[in-house]
Formats: C-alpha cells, sequence, structure tokens
C-alpha cells in the first residue's frame, strides 16, 4: 500500500514538472527536442482487454502524453500515419540474465572438496549472496537487444543468475538510443533464489536439493535474528537480505517437483515467491495452484524426437514423448485453471523461438488476450509498475510495437519496435507487396515470373515455358535484385535485374544487366497475387524449414498421474471390498488362518470372520489365496530426488521429505511386489544423515500425499567405511576413522545438550535448524535409524547414545548385529537388516544370513530390508531367506517385512497386520507370500487398490498404445520438415547405501 | 613401521581364510533311495533309486519298480529331493573377493583384445565367497573375465577343490567378447551431456573385432615367425573348441553378433544378457544360438516395460523354442550366485513352471557350456554332482540341503558363514544356561 501510495507521488510529480538536463556538453551546441510524435490511426491495443479501432496517441520525452480516439496534434509534431496497422504494448521478461556475463565455474582444490566459506565479512555459505546486485554487473548487450526487439520485448528483469539466494535484479528498458541513465527503470527490482549454488565457490555444502532448501530455511532464521542486533560479527550477506526483504521474490526452478517445492518454502516463510517454471506445470495444476504464486512460464517446448529408426525409438520413454506433446497446451491449461502466469524468453532461442513457439501455445487454446496479458500487464503489475508499464496509457512508457495485423496471425510482419519513444525497426513499413504472378520480359523474351512469400522477405521463381530458370531475389527498402542463371547446359549465363519498386503501381521495370555485359531495360507486368501458403518448390531446394513450415494442430494426450507409463487417468477410489475364502496372515495371535473373509471399509479393516456378509462390497474370491497385511521396507531409497546431503559431516537440518519424488516408477514395481510403505532414508555420507520421509506408496499422488500421516520422526545415522570416507577419494573431512565417528557424535551431543540449556532463557535466541533435531534425538522425541556393519561402532553408539540418555531406536545393516544381539537387547535397538549380502567391502566381511535368524532369536525387533529398488519388489522372498538359513518359522519370517518394520517405524497402531481398525494396507497373493511362485495380485493402501495384476495388463496396452499414437505423430512433424532431436537413452539407476560410487 | 602394519593386516586376512577341507576321492558307492529326483530334464522320478560309484551315476530309477540291491552307503531320503548340481555360467567367483578391497580384485585386465588372459590361473578355490555357494546347491561354475572387448578366455570349475587344477572341469572352454554398443556416453569432461546417446563408434568398433579374427585368422595359417599370444589364444575359436560368448543386449546388435557368427563361420556361439533377445527369437532360433539370460532379479531397463519382463524373458525365449540358461552377473554377482535356484524359480513363476525352470541351471545350462555329454542331468553314466534338499530348491523354504556331492565326494556345506553362526549361537545358548 505505502508503496503504491509513493509511487503515484512520483507520477504525478512527473507531470507537474519539467525534466531538467543538467549534464554538460562539450562536443557542439545543447540539442534540446521538444517535438511531439505523434502516431494516428492504427488499431491500438491498449491492454489485452482494451482495443481502440482506429485511434491516436502522441508520445513526447519517451513516455505517451495523450491516447485515444483522436488526439490534438501539437504543431510542432512528426505525424506517422499507421492506417491499417495495429500497435501493442511491447512485452515484459520478469527472468531474464540481460547484459549480465555468465559467472564462470572456480576451479581447484586438486580433486579435494571445501567445506569452509571463501569470503569473510559474509554468511557462512557462499552460496548465500543477496548482497550481488544485478547493477553492478550490468553492461547493454545490443546484439542480445536487437534479439529481444524482434520479439517484441521492451523491458526486462534481469540479474545474476548465480547462487542460492542471488540478490537483487533490476528493471532494465532496452532503449536503443539511450544510455544506461535512461535504460535502467528500477536498480533494485527484485531478489532473486534458486535451488542451485553459486559457480564462484567450490563451498560443498549444500550438496542436494534438501540441503539447499534447508539452508535458504536457516538463512531467513539467521537473517530475522540478525535484524535484532545479536550478531556479534558483521554480516554483510544477512544485511542485504534483510534490506531486500520487501522487494518482489523470483524463484528460479527447472523441474516441476522443485517449483513445488518453492511453492512449500515459500509457504512456510509466508513469502509470496513469484516462481520460474519449466514448462511442465499443467502436469500438476491443483498443486500448482494450490501455492498461490505467479508462475513464470518458458515457452520451452521440445522438439519432437527423431524415431525413424525404430531402434532408436525403443529408447524414447512415453513420458518423453507425451511431454513433447503436451507441452504446447501448458499455458492454456494454467489459464483454464485461473493460475496467474507470464512468459518468459528463458531457455529459448528468443529470435528463432519466441514467436512461433508463443503463436504455437496460442494454436493449442491459449487466448490472445491471456498471451498479452502474460506479456504485459501481468510482469508490470508483478514489479508494481503498472502505470509505466505493459499498457499504453498516459504517462506510460513509449514501450510499442507496431505490427501489420494482429500480432497472433503467423503472416503478421512485426515493423518496429518502440522503447522510451526510440524506435528499433526490425522490418521495414513501408515495404510493398511484390508478391505475386508477373509476365517478365528481358532481351525481347517472355518469362513466367512468380513471387511469394512475406512482403519483406519475398522468393522468386522464374520459367521459360516449361524451362525453370535459376533465380534469386532479394529485395530490401524497395530495391529489388533478381538474379537469372539461363538454363543454357553448355555454360551458364547470368542475367542481372535491378528495379526500384514503386508503391503506386503494381508493375515493375528497371535495368537488366545481361551476361555479355550490355544493359538493357525489362518490364514485369502483374497478372495474378500469388497464394501466399504455398511453399515454392526453391524453398525446399534450399532446405528452409521450421520458420514456414506449418504444423498440424495435434491431438493432445491425457495427463496422466504421474504423467508416464504405468500412470493413472483417473486416481483409484476408496472402495468397500470383501475378500472371499482367504488364507490369511494376521500377524496378531491368530496366526494364520485359512477361509477366512476380510471387509474392507472407510479404508480401513473392518471385519475378519468365516462367511462375512458382502452388502455392497465389491467381492473378491480370493479361494487358494493368501492375503497378508503390506510389506513395509525399512530401508528404501526410492521415490527420491536426492540421497545425500554429504556437503557436512551433519545434516540433521536436512529432509528426506522436502525431496520426495512421486514419479519414480520403483513405486509402482514395489506396489506389485506387494510392499506398501517405505522409509526413505538419508544416504550414509555422513555419520549424522538427513531426517526421513515414511512414506505410503501411493503412486499417482503428489509428493505432501505420499508422507504417512503424522509420521514419527526419524533420522538416519551412519558408521563405518561411508562416513570415514574409505572408498573414495576424499581425506579432508573428519571423521577419517572410527575413533574420529564416535567423537563427531558427542560433539554434536554436548553442543545439542548446551543449545537447549541456552534456549530456554533467551527469547531472541538464534533457532538453528540443525540443532533443534539432535535436541528432539536428545528428548527421544526423534527416533534414530542408524547405518552401521561392525560390532565395535554398534556398540560404541550404543554407549554414546546410553551417555546422553536415549536409546538408538533401529540398527539399519547391522550385518554383525548377530555378534552384539545380547547387547543391543540390552540397549533395547532393534535391527533391520539384509537377508544375505555380504562381500562387497571389507566391513561386510563377516556378515552372515544367518543374522536375523540370530538376532530374532535374542528377541529383538528385527526387520530385514532392501536398500534397493530391485530387492524392495521382492521382499517377501528376502524373508523367505530366514526360514532357508535358520528355520525361522514362516508365521515369523514374515513379520520380518511388516509387523516389525512397522514396529521400528512405530506405526504399528496403523499398519503391519490385519486387524479390524487398522488400515486396509493389504496384499492378495496368489500363492505363499514366502513361496517363489508367489505373485502379488492386488496391492491396497487404506482401502485403494493401488496396484492390481488385471489392470497392469490394460496399462501395458495402453501404453503401447500411446507409444505407437506418438511415435506416428513425430513420424508426421518430420516429414513436415519440423526441427527434431535426437534420441537419448535413460539409465536406470538402482540406489542403495553400497555402491561405492553412491555412498548411500 | 608401516611394513609391520602391512604384515599385521596380511596375518589378519591369513587367518580368516579358513575354507572348508575339500573331499577326498570317492571310494564307496552311495545309494539315495526314496527321494524325489528331479533329473533336469524335465523328468521326475516321484520315488527314486539313485546309485554312483567312482564319481559316476551308475542307476537313475524308480524305487517302486526294481529290486535292484542297494550299494554301498545308504541315504534314506524319503520326502526329499534329489538335483543335478546347479551350474553358474557366466560367474566371476574365485575372481574377487571383497569389492572395494581393490587388492583383492583379479577381474578385469587391462587392453581391449585379451582373448591370452585366462580365468583359471587366477580363479581362488579357497575362496569364502565360493565355499558359500554349495549349501544353495550351485556345485559348478564358468569362470570369465570382464572387461576389454575380449575380455579373456573362461573355464569350468567345480566348488570343491585344493586348487584351480583340481578344480578344472573344462579348461579354456569359452571366448568372451562384449559386443560393442551403439550408445555411448557423452563425455561430461569435454562439456557434452553426459547421457547416453547414439555411438558413432558402433561400426568402427564392430570392424575392430572383425580385423583383429581376420589377423588372427591369417597369422594362424601362416609360420608364425613371431609368437603372438593373443593371436594363438584365437587357434581353438577357430577350430570350434573354444566356444564364442558374446555379451550383448540390443536387438540391433544382436541381429549384427548373428551376423558375425556367419561371417565368421563360427560353430558354437552363446548370447549372454539378450535383455532384447525376445525380438530376435526366429533368428536366434534359424542359427541355433542359445542364450544366457541375465539374471531374472533385476528391474526392466525402462520405465515403459513391464515390471516382470525380467522375470519372464527366460520364459518367453524357452517357450519359443531357444535353448536358454540363466546367469547372474550384473551388481554384487559374487555373493549373489548362490542365489542362482531362486532366479530359476522366478523364471518358473513367470511361464516355465518348476520343472522347465530347472533345466534353466542344470541341463540346458550345460549344453551350452558343452558339458552335457558329462553334466547337467541325473542320467546313469553322468558326473555324481549332485545334491540332497529337503524341499524343492527352486524356492526358499525348500532349498535346504541335507547332502551334496561332487564327482561323488560328499563335500562339506559348512561355510565361514555357518561357522559364525554356529560359535555365536553357541555363546548365547550357553549364556541363558
Amino acid at each position: 500500500m505505502k508503496l503504491r501510495l509513493l509511487l503515484c507521488l512520483v507520477f504525478l510529480v512527473n507531470l507537474q514538472s519539467k525534466a531538467q538536463e543538467y549534464f554538460p556538453k562539450n562536443d557542439g551546441v545543447k540539442n534540446p527536442q521538444t517535438n511531439h510524435t505523434v502516431f494516428k490511426n492504427a488499431k491500438i491495443h491498449v491492454s489485452p482487454q482494451e482495443i481502440i479501432e482506429s485511434g491516436s496517441f502522441v508520445v513526447k520525452d519517451g513516455k505517451i502524453s495523450t491516447i485515444g480516439k483522436s488526439v490534438n496534434e501539437p504543431a510542432n509534431s512528426i505525424v506517422i500515419d499507421l492506417q491499417g496497422k495495429e500497435v501493442y504494448p511491447s512485452f515484459i521478461d520478469l527472468y531474464s540474465s540481460f547484459g549480465i556475463k555468465e559467472p564462470k565455474e572456480v576451479e581447484g582444490g586438486n580433486g579435494q572438496p571445501q567445506y569452509e566459506a571463501s569470503r569473510e565479512g559474509y554468511y557462512w555459505n557462499d552460496h548465500i549472496r543477496p548482497e550481488t546486485e544485478a547493477v553492478a554487473a550490468f553492461n547493454y548487450d545490443e546484439k542480445a537487444a536487437t534479439s529481444l526487439h524482434k520479439a517484441g520485448f521492451s523491458v526486462v528483469n534481469t540479474h545474476v543468475p548465480d547462487g542460492i539466494i542471488r540478490g537483487t535484479g533490476m528493471l532494465v528498458a532496452l532503449n536503443p538510443d539511450g544510455t544506461e541513465g535512461d535504460r535502467i527503470l528500477k536498480d533494485r527490482s527484485a531478489q532473486y533464489l534458486s535451488l542451485d549454488k553459486s559457480k564462484l565457490s567450490r563451498q560443498s555444502y549444500p550438496t542436494s536439493t534438501m540441503g539447499a532448501m534447508a539452508l535458504i530455511r536457516q538463512t531467513y532464521l539467521d537473517a530475522e535474528w540478525y535484524g535484532k542486533g545479536k550478531s556479534e560479527n558483521k554480516d554483510l550477506a544477512l544485511e542485504a537480505l534483510n534490506r531486500n526483504k520487501n522487494l518482489t521474490q523470483i524463484f528460479a526452478t527447472d523441474n516441476l517437483l522443485d517449483a513445488l517445492r518453492a511453492g512449500k518454502l515459500g509457504n512456510e516463510f509466508s513469502v509470496d515467491y513469484v516462481i520460474l517454471g519449466d514448462g511442465k506445470e499443467y502436469q500438476r495444476l491443483q498443486e500448482i495452484k494450490e501455492i498461490g504464486s505467479t508462475f513464470i512460464v518458458p515457452l520451452n517446448f521440445p522438439d519432437a524426437y527423431d524415431v525413424e529408426d525404430p531402434f532408436m525409438a525403443e529408447h524414447v520413454t512415453l513420458e518423453e514423448m507425451k511431454t513433447w506433446n503436451q507441452a504446447p497446451a501448458n499455458l492454456k491449461m494454467l489459464a483454464e485453471n485461473n493460475i496467474p502466469f507470464t512468459i518468459t524468453t528463458h531457455d529459448l532461442d528468443v529470435e528463432k523461438d519466441f514467436r512461433n513457439n508463443l503463436l504455437k501455445a496460442v494454436k493449442y487454446g491459449l487466448s490472445k488476450e491471456d498471451a498479452l496479458a502474460a506479456l504485459t500487464t501481468t510482469p508490470a503489475k508483478i514489479l508494481g509498475e503498472e502505470n509505466r508499464l505493459g499498457t499504453l496509457k498516459e504517462g506510460a512508457w513509449a514501450n510499442f510495437i507496431i505490427t501489420s495485423g494482429d500480432y497472433f496471425d503467423k503472416e503478421t510482419s512485426v515493423y518496429e519496435n518502440w522503447i522510451q519513444g526510440k524506435k528499433a525497426v526490425i522490418t521495414e513499413m513501408k515495404t510493398t507487396d511484390i508478391t505475386g504472378t508477373y509476365t517478365l520480359k528481358v532481351d525481347g523474351k517472355d518469362y513466367e515470373l512468380k513471387i511469394t512469400g512475406k512482403p519483406e522477405a519475398p522468393k522468386a521463381s522464374v520459367k521459360s515455358g516449361d524451362t525453370k530458370l535459376g533465380a534469386k531475389l532479394s529485395f530490401s527498402n524497395n530495391w529489388m535484385n533478381l538474379l537469372l542463371s539461363s538454363a543454357d547446359t553448355t555454360k551458364t549465363g547470368f542475367t542481372r535485374l535491378v528495379a526500384k519498386t514503386d508503391e503506386n503501381t503494381e508493375d515493375i521495370s528497371g535495368t537488366a544487366y545481361l551476361s555479355d555485359g550490355s544493359e538493357t531495360s525489362f518490364s514485369a507486368v502483374k497478372n495474378s497475387s500469388a497464394e501466399i501458403t504455398e511453399t515454392t518448390e526453391e524453398e525446399e531446394e534450399n532446405g528452409e524449414k521450421d520458420d514456414d513450415k506449418e504444423e498440424e494442430i495435434r491431438e493432445i494426450m491425457p495427463v496422466s498421474f504421474p504423467n508416464k507409463a504405468y500412470g493413472f487417468s483417473e486416481m483409484p477410489k476408496e472402495e468397500t471390498i470383501l475378500f472371499q475364502n482367504a488364507t490369511v496372515w494376521t500377524n496378531e495371535e491368530e496366526g494364520i488362518i485359512e477361509n477366512t473373509d476380510v471387509l474392507v471399509k472407510d479404508g480401513k479393516i473392518s471385519r475378519i470372520g468365516e462367511n462375512l456378509k458382502a452388502g455392497n462390497a465389491r467381492v473378491i474370491d480370493a479361494t487358494g489365496k493368501h492375503l497378508t497385511s503390506g510389506i513395509i521396507d525399512e530401508h528404501s531409497h526410492i521415490a527420491a530426488s536426492a540421497i545425500n546431503e554429504a556437503g557436512h559431516n551433519s545434516t540433521a537440518e536436512v529432509s528426506m521429505e522436502d525431496v520426495v519424488d512421486p514419479t519414480d516408477m520403483n513405486i509402482y514395481r514395489n506396489l506389485a511386489g506387494g510392499v506398501t510403505t517405505v522409509q526413505l532414508l538419508h544416504g550414509s555420507a555422513n555419520p549424522i544423515g538427513g531426517r526421513s520421509a515414511i512414506l505410503r506408496l501411493k503412486w499417482g499422488e503428489n509428493a505432501e500425499d505420499l508422507i504417512f500421516e503424522n509420521s514419527p520422526k526419524f533420522i538416519k545415522f551412519a558408521l563405518g567405511e561411508n562416513v570415514k570416507q574409505s572408498n573414495w577419494g576424499s581425506r579432508s573431512r573428519f571423521p577419517q576413522t572410527r575413533m574420529g565417528v564416535e567423537q563427531v557424535f558427542t560433539d554434536y551431543f554436548t553442543r545439542a545438550r548446551e543449545y537447549e540449556e541456552a534456549r530456554k532463557n533467551d527469547k531472541d535466541f538464534r533457532k538453528d535448524l540443525e540443532m533443534e533435531t539432535l535436541v528432539e534425538i536428545l528428548n527421544s522425541e526423534r527416533f534414530v535409524s542408524a547405518h552401521s556393519y561392525i560390532q565395535s561402532e554398534i556398540n560404541m553408539l550404543m554407549k554414546v547414545a546410553e551417555s546422553f540418555d536415549f536409546r538408538i531406536n533401529t540398527f539399519t545393516h547391522i550385518l554383525e548385529g548377530y555378534k552384539v544381539a545380547d547387547k543391543m537387547k540390552e540397549h533395547g535397538a532393534g535391527g533391520s537388516t539384509f537377508s544375505d549380502w555380504w562381500a562387497y567391502k571389507y566391513e561386510v566381511n563377516d556378515a552372515i544370513p544367518f543374522n536375523a535368524p540370530i538376532m530374532h532369536s535374542q528377541g529383538i525387533v528385527t526387520a530385514i530390508n532392501s536398500d534397493d529398488a530391485e530387492m524392495s519388489r521382492r521382499l517377501n522372498q528376502e524373508a523367505a531367506k530366514s526360514v532357508k538359513y535358520g528355520g525361522v518359522s514362516e508365521e515369523d519370517a514374515w513379520k520380518f517385512v511388516t509387523l516389525n518394520p512397522a514396529k521400528l517405524l512405530h506405526i504399528d497402531d496403523r499398519v503391519g497386520s490385519i486387524k479390524t481398525g487398522k488400515d486396509a494396507d493389504l496384499v492378495l497373493w496368489s500363492d505363499n507370500p514366502l513361496s517363489i511362485y508367489a505373485k502379488a495380485e492386488k496391492t491396497l493402501i487404506q482401502g485403494k487398490v493401488f496396484f492390481d495384476i488385471e489392470k497392469d495388463k490394460k496399462l501395458r496396452e495402453e501404453i503401447q498404445q500411446q507409444r505407437s499414437a506418438l511415435i506416428t505423430q513425430m513420424l508426421q512433424a518430420k516429414n513436415k520438415g519440423l526441427r527434431t532431436q535426437p534420441v537419448t537413452k535413460k539409465e536406470e539407476q538402482n540406489i542403495h547405501c553400497n555402491l561405492l560410487e553412491e555412498i548411500h | 613401521m608401516k611394513y609391520l602394519v602391512i604384515l599385521a593386516l596380511f596375518t589378519c586376512i591369513g587367518n580368516s581364510f579358513a575354507q572348508q577341507t575339500p573331499a577326498s576321492k570317492q571310494t564307496e558307492a552311495v545309494t539315495i533311495v526314496g527321494a524325489t529326483a528331479h533329473l533336469g530334464n524335465g523328468e521326475v522320478i516321484e520315488n527314486s533309486l539313485i546309485i554312483f560309484e567312482d564319481g559316476k551315476i551308475t542307476q537313475v530309477m524308480d524305487a517302486t519298480a526294481t529290486k535292484m540291491q542297494y550299494r554301498g552307503r545308504i541315504i534314506e531320503a524319503e520326502g526329499k529331493h534329489v538335483y543335478p548340481g546347479f551350474i553358474a555360467p557366466n560367474a566371476t567367483l574365485g575372481l574377487v573377493e571383497i569389492d572395494a578391497v581393490r587388492a583383492t580384485d583379479d577381474e578385469d585386465e587391462i587392453g581391449s583384445m585379451l582373448p591370452h588372459i585366462r580365468s583359471l590361473i587366477a580363479y581362488n578355490a579357497e575362496s569364502k565367497i565360493v565355499e558359500s555357494m554349495r549349501p544353495n546347491g550351485v556345485l559348478m561354475g564358468q569362470i570369465v573375465p570382464r572387461g576389454g572387448r575380449i575380455s579373456g578366455t573362461s573355464s569350468i570349475v567345480q566348488f570343491d577343490a585344493w586348487n584351480w587344477e583340481d578344480a578344472v572341469i573344462k579348461e579354456d572352454d569359452g571366448l568372451h567378447i562384449n559386443w560393442p554398443s551403439s550408445f555411448t556416453r557423452g563425455r561430461w569432461w569435454a562439456g557434452e551431456d553426459p547421457g547416453i546417446k547414439v555411438s558413432d563408434d558402433y561400426q568402427d568398433e564392430i570392424l575392430k573385432l572383425e580385423e583383429f579374427f581376420a589377423s588372427a585368422k591369417a597369422y594362424l595359417k601362416g609360420s608364425k615367425e613371431k609368437t603372438n599370444l593373443a593371436y594363438d589364444a584365437m587357434q581353438n575359436v577357430f577350430t570350434g573348441d573354444k566356444r564364442v560368448y558374446v555379451h550383448v543386449d540390443g536387438k540391433k546388435e544382436i541381429l549384427d553378433v548373428i551376423e558375425f557368427k556367419k561371417d565368421q563361420k563360427l560353430e558354437h556361439l552363446v548370447i549372454v544378457g539378450g535383455y532384447e533377445a525376445h525380438k530376435t527369437i526366429q533368428d536366434l532360433k534359424e542359427n541355433n544360438i542359445p542364450v544366457l539370460v541375465q539374471r531374472p532379479h533385476d528391474t526392466p531397463n525402462s520405465e515403459d516395460h513391464d515390471y516382470d519382463f525380467p522375470y519372464k524373458l527366460a520364459g518367453i525365449l524357452h517357450n519359443q523354442g531357444v535353448l536358454v540358461a540363466l546367469e547372474s552377473s550384473g551388481s554384487m554377482e559374487r555373493m549373489n550366485t548362490r542365489n542362482l535356484p531362486f532366479y530359476a524359480g522366478t523364471a518358473g513363476a513367470y511361464g516355465l513352471g518348476k520343472e522347465e525352470a530347472l533345466k534353466l541351471i542344470t541341463s540346458n545350462t550345460a549344453k551350452i557350456l558343452g558339458i552335457d555329454n558329462m553334466l547337467g542331468t541325473l542320467e546313469k553314466g553322468k558326473t555324481a554332482t549332485l545334491f540332497i534338499s529337503e524341499g524343492d530348491a527352486l524356492d526358499m523354504r525348500g532349498n535346504i540341503l541335507t547332502h551334496a556331492f561332487i564327482q561323488g565326494r560328499q563335500v562339506s556345506l559348512d561355510t565361514h558363514q555357518t561357522e559364525l553362526y554356529e560359535r555365536y549361537m553357541k555363546k548365547y545358548d550357553s549364556a541363558s544356561k
């Protein structure tokens, strides 16, 4: 409100006072300009909603002084008649790095990571750079400006695109004749952020998306605290951040999940980010809408894949094909859902693709008004510049384009782009349209001359009877040069024709320079106008593609959830289901009971018994089949965009909940293996890792909805070879030995105790997210899952925990748990282990497949986990190995992957067994679930069927149909001569703790 | 001081290599009575009588239909199951002990055309990983070097031996070629996209391979004025005594391999891996090419593929008449090779049925490796390499071995791992008393 008022005042002051010139001049006399420029008889698009069919406006001092149906023409006016032409406000790009040199990546370090900041007097992390100012790095870039002029842009909001908090951008008019003094509209126009690190520092932290998010949170907290004057040291970065607080905040992302994450951060701190998206917003419209942010959307539509070679085509995924197919409809869908957006030239070749793609978006249903608003009024409003930019009204900057007609008509030429009253010529406005068919007379011979194409870029073909001559036409400033090469096969003769066209006559006459050097006159008499759309043979010969090729509007594939193979077109609904006559593995006192019915209702297990009444339930005959509770994987790394924050040896401040990837195909594959819940753990790159996310594998839902409701809080710890970085190059990070590992824990927990104590007495205490998490652990409010292998370190961690009076909830991997099972039992720890993995590194040399059975025999709550996207879909088989190795009963072995992990995760009150009132997370198996021959036929989560082996068959057919339809579309696109991109192959990467190169 | 540490470490490792003592030669006949015999060729004898002497099977028959005299030691095995010993082809057992400890890694020699590199002499018969195969019924393997275009020459060994000479079943049985890929990874350090893209070098790489074969052939025909070890190692390839194993996955590549087989007139060529072999079934059959299918416990290569594709690939090929066996290469392959029976079980669940699936790790494997005259089935005259299991050996719950024999010798089913199990159970048991 205050800002608006201030702007209003400035505006008024501007009207009343004359600007005073104060620069000395030494190269001549002063040259004051008081003339007016009057544009008249144009169709004026004042704003996206308001059009003056035939109107005029006056420009003075770079601004529009009057506008209307008719205006007073001051005597000292230059008048430009725009009869038949249209005028639009020119465009504004909110996300630009125009005029900013791309920061160069710093080198050094000899392969060793850098853990500390490079700068002093600033924040502890180099990637927080709010003090950066675009103004200091700005140089007007004429070449880039010319491209932007052609695309219709007059103003860009540019910034230094580097770092997580990037500092301030500036608003620049692309005035072709002005000075920086004219061009800079605002020197601190917005603050920019991203999740990507600065290239100007090698500081490791953060190495991950979740680290970047945690860093932003901590920085916000620190800035607030610093603002209270509590810091003893000077921090120029935090000061700048506080200074920038009231600016527009623009958050740059490069994928949809990150855009949603930015939205989440914004909501946490009540910052209304304007979010740069990646053009795939349509895939999650509901979530995008809920964020409530304005999106800056690029027009980076992917090219069709070159699928001519069927072998190569195999490697294009359905997701990639669908994205190609759907991307042009993105803006239409955003508009339909009333999601505010602006359009950016970011991530595309402005000159080549901007207008083409904008027109394509309109062709795919974006209204012209919405398109215009996204380029003019909406960005102006976000910048608080709606009175000066984006519309053609009195007092606004004279920033407009002049076109030959409707801007959104492909044939329309853009003539001029005026910025601050200065003109950039795009195409000559006075160009005579010479297209048509002529009878050409040269040197006594008659030819047929055909001129086609756009008036400013015509093309010619010449025939003598049926013989075609070589013809090359150039046409500028109404001078025509036509080069004819004769059809004579023995030697090529050239005839050059030169003429100045005259707008008063349709015929052309001029001078011909014959191949023998003589001059004569020629004439061309017009017979008819040419059909413009027809492509001449010459065009094809010259291989002139893309721009002129008309692409048919293709059928847009429906979005599925997720938008890839096996995605649901409709999300599963909660059902009332009666499983009849199943063998039910209850995991309760009842044990395994045969010929039993289970009724699922309202997402819960409603009744268990014999001959239950079906009522309105869907009845599933489970005769000969086995019904169990869903498999729970205590140790998983699926459904994640990042695994390790390796930048510090403790990263308790990061959370896997920030980086859930609901589109990971492994979710679906796990469902097909009967898995319903997983603990998504941080990796094992550091002793104190990140917080866990406990997920329900609700394929198709969004990241937030995958998170188990009221999840108990967990964190990953790690011990041994990975945290001491034994198996790769780094030698500089503490700890490098198991001795050091103990000290890391002791140190951090000591600090956490002190922190907790200090927090009690100081209301302005600096909130530290890492310490807050550690305090939760000390107070047994957050549970530890500790990656561990050998007995010494297992013992050590229990002793450390005991000395701080808390307990290790779970040892995960725990391959030597069998050696200290008695101690674990006494401590109260559970064990979640592999069935039979060993020998992949030195610390698993004594790992044995009898580990789970031994721990179980000593009364430890024992689970078998996967840590691997392949194994997790066969956890039933891994459990069965405990029957083979160690002779565990089938009933107990089954609990290793269901009830016991539920207990370890403290969710056994809701899942893990078949008991009335528990969540209906169920799996129907074709056979005894521990059998190698068992297949999961149906997997339910909270009463919704997320996997059904019959539906899977239909999905497979659908995938084939969609693939072949899209391949046909892409072949058509290629046939039309449209640009294509080569096929690249995707790698399926399985992430787990034990591949050395991945440190998980 | 440093040396002392190394010495100490060495002694430490040395001590922990306590391998089970190999069994001595069979001196007494063994008769197994009453078990369900799974012959490995698809046949089952419910109540069987199996006799073996001097390392050879002398009888396999229905116990109810004979009055034959039992011979030697009698093992009553009612309710149990007898299987021919499982064979793990394309394995690296005994070449690496601990993945992360480079000093224990002997699987991948430098260089490109390495037919002269022989796995056999590096095969560690005392590997703790090798001994862990036996309790699961995996009693033999083909030990294969990795890396390079031609990675080297494999040998087939049995898993109860004092040394590699004792272990060998078939020496230098196969030549292993890693077929070039039509895709390559972008060189990120040269500013390229690190993704996988079409390789410009594919044809060149094939050409290099063809040239190597041509040069070797020419050399072998000549006076061999100067010895060329690599070319010499190709001799048996051209005579047909050394089979050629081509590690390849894509359809296009497989079709190119088939051309290669024809051009080079190779009698025995085997596809290893064969992810897209199901797209070339007719060509494989016409050219008599078997496939060692990659382990079924793997994720599909593309998210568009059926979730169970790796489970069912072997079945698809087998059911359409391609000779198929299962191999276990891939991530953590050595320790996981003991899961070979369960790979077969999975193939059984996905299209094959139990007895057909069993062939994929017994008779078919023996055929593909060219050792079916002596191994792969329970048949009279074959080597007595077999085991008795409490139940279905392709299922984790049933794969509980009571006896295993290699060449008639009853081998230990103890391992480093069972010893640790017993030691610690004893500790806890005595504490609870």
